[in-house]
Parts: C-alpha cells; sequence; structure tokens
C-alpha cells in the first residue's frame, strides 16, 4: 500500500460536523414527508368534517404522544429550513472554506433547536401551560 | 451503433441534463415551502384560539385558504420529490424502485388532493 491517503472511503473520514448536518436534513425532511404531512391531513381532514372530528384530533395532539410528534415535527421544520437554505448558498458555490462550512453546519444545526424552543415557549405561553 | 449520434448515446444515462430537472424543481418548490410554512408558522404564533372555531374560522378566510391551497402543493410535490431520492439511495432491486415510485406519486397525489377537498369544504362551510 502506498503511504499516502488513497480514495476516501466511509471508514477512513474524520468525522465532522457536516457530516451530522447532511443526515439530520434528510431525516428531517422525510420525517416531515413522512409524519408531518399525514398530520396535516388530518388537521385539515378534522376541520372539514366538524367540531367532533376535531375534539379527536385536539385529543390526540395534547396527549403526551401528540406533542412529542409536533414538537418533533417542529423541530424538523425549523432543522430542514436551516439546512436547507444552508444548501441554497453551497449551491451559488459558496461556504466551502473548511471553518465557514464548519461554522454554518454547526450553526443551522443549532438554529434548528433555538428556533423550536422559541415557537414552544411561545406557543404553550399563548395556551396558558407556562 | 452505427446509426446513433454521441448526443443520443449519453440521452438518459446521466449526462444529458436530465437530473438538472429534478434538482431545480427541489429548489423552486422549496422556495414556495419557506414562504408558505413560514406563513403557517407564524400564524400559529398570532392566532389565539387554537380549538375548532378558531381554526375553521381562520382557514376560512381568503388569504390562509390561498396560502394553506398553495403551501399543500408545494409541499406535496418537494416531499414527493425528497422521497424519491431517498427511493432511489436505499432500495437496490430496479422493480421495487419503479414500484415504490408509482406508490409516491399516487400517494403524493391523493394527499394534495384529500387536503385542498378540505380547504374548499372549510371555506364553503365558513360561506354557508
Amino acid at each position: 500500500m502506498a503511504g499516502r491517503p488513497l480514495s476516501p472511503h466511509l471508514q477512513i473520514w474524520k468525522w465532522g460536523p457536516h457530516m451530522l448536518t447532511s443526515i439530520l436534513h434528510r431525516v428531517s425532511g422525510d420525517g416531515l414527508a413522512l409524519v408531518g404531512l399525514p398530520v396535516l391531513l388530518w388537521w385539515l381532514g378534522a376541520l372539514a368534517s366538524g367540531p367532533e372530528a376535531y375534539e379527536t384530533f385536539a385529543l390526540a395532539a395534547s396527549s403526551p404522544i401528540g406533542y412529542i410528534v409536533l414538537i418533533g415535527l417542529t423541530w424538523a421544520f425549523f432543522n430542514h429550513l436551516a439546512s436547507g437554505l444552508r444548501h441554497f448558498v453551497l449551491d451559488i458555490g459558496a461556504g466551502y472554506e473548511l471553518d465557514t462550512n464548519k461554522t454554518w453546519a454547526i450553526g443551522t444545526t443549532v438554529i434548528g433547536v433555538v428556533l423550536t424552543i422559541g415557537f414552544w415557549l411561545v406557543v404553550l405561553a399563548k395556551q396558558g401551560v407556562l | 451503433m452505427a446509426h446513433e449520434t454521441p448526443i443520443g448515446r449519453a440521452r438518459g444515462l446521466g449526462s444529458a441534463h436530465h437530473g438538472t430537472h429534478h434538482w431545480l424543481l427541489q429548489r423552486f418548490t422549496a422556495i414556495g415551502n419557506l414562504v408558505a410554512v413560514l406563513f403557517l408558522v407564524i400564524s400559529f404564533l398570532l392566532l389565539d384560539d387554537y380549538g375548532y372555531a378558531g381554526f375553521a374560522k381562520w382557514v376560512a378566510s381568503p388569504l390562509p385558504a390561498l396560502a394553506l391551497s398553495l403551501l399543500v402543493i408545494s409541499v406535496f410535490w418537494h416531499a414527493r420529490l425528497g422521497l424519491q431520492v431517498l427511493v432511489e439511495d436505499y432500495v437496490n432491486t430496479a422493480g421495487n424502485r419503479f414500484a415504490l415510485n408509482a406508490l409516491l406519486n399516487i400517494a403524493a397525489f391523493a394527499g394534495a388532493g384529500f387536503a385542498l377537498i378540505s380547504i374548499a369544504r372549510i371555506v364553503f362551510a365558513g360561506a354557508a
């Protein structure tokens, strides 16, 4: 074997935050598609069907599992939004310098979490829970 | 081979700019999602009544009804493109890939159709 780096392979990549951002972008996007869209359809369908159907939806949404799903979807949205905007920047050919790339890989992941917390603080305060 | 031009050979094999269409649509619908879903999220922050009456009245008003309808089209389109990439990346058998993408098309159109009909019902119930 040559004593220099050969073709990169999954097992010999040095770990970096951009990898986490990349897989979280896919996880949050596909999570929104596979879980978020059915919830959206349930919400709209219940609203269209009347107060009784909406009561069933509201009961499920305000159960502990309902909160976990809704908070998870909110995180998925804000995470996908932040890393998606990063994709737009990368698409125009900017942000590939190692430092910049690392900063925004971490930055978008943090922004997704911060916006999720901020959103729910406002919502829970409005509902009188906080 | 003798009767083929070089571009004829390349078409459909990935090097003749066929991928660009999917890539661009993913971006166009992403911009649509950015505007539409932010409208929904900010509306949730501004609305006070999370019950049936509050939401039904809100969805039935003209601007939210239009925004939600456009959101449905943009979001289901974007999700369909994104899930297609998931299928293409992780499903190795060509037949299964074809079947899943066919199913995906039906699910995306059915979901968007259901959502649009629901919005229409809420709007017309509000007008009655």
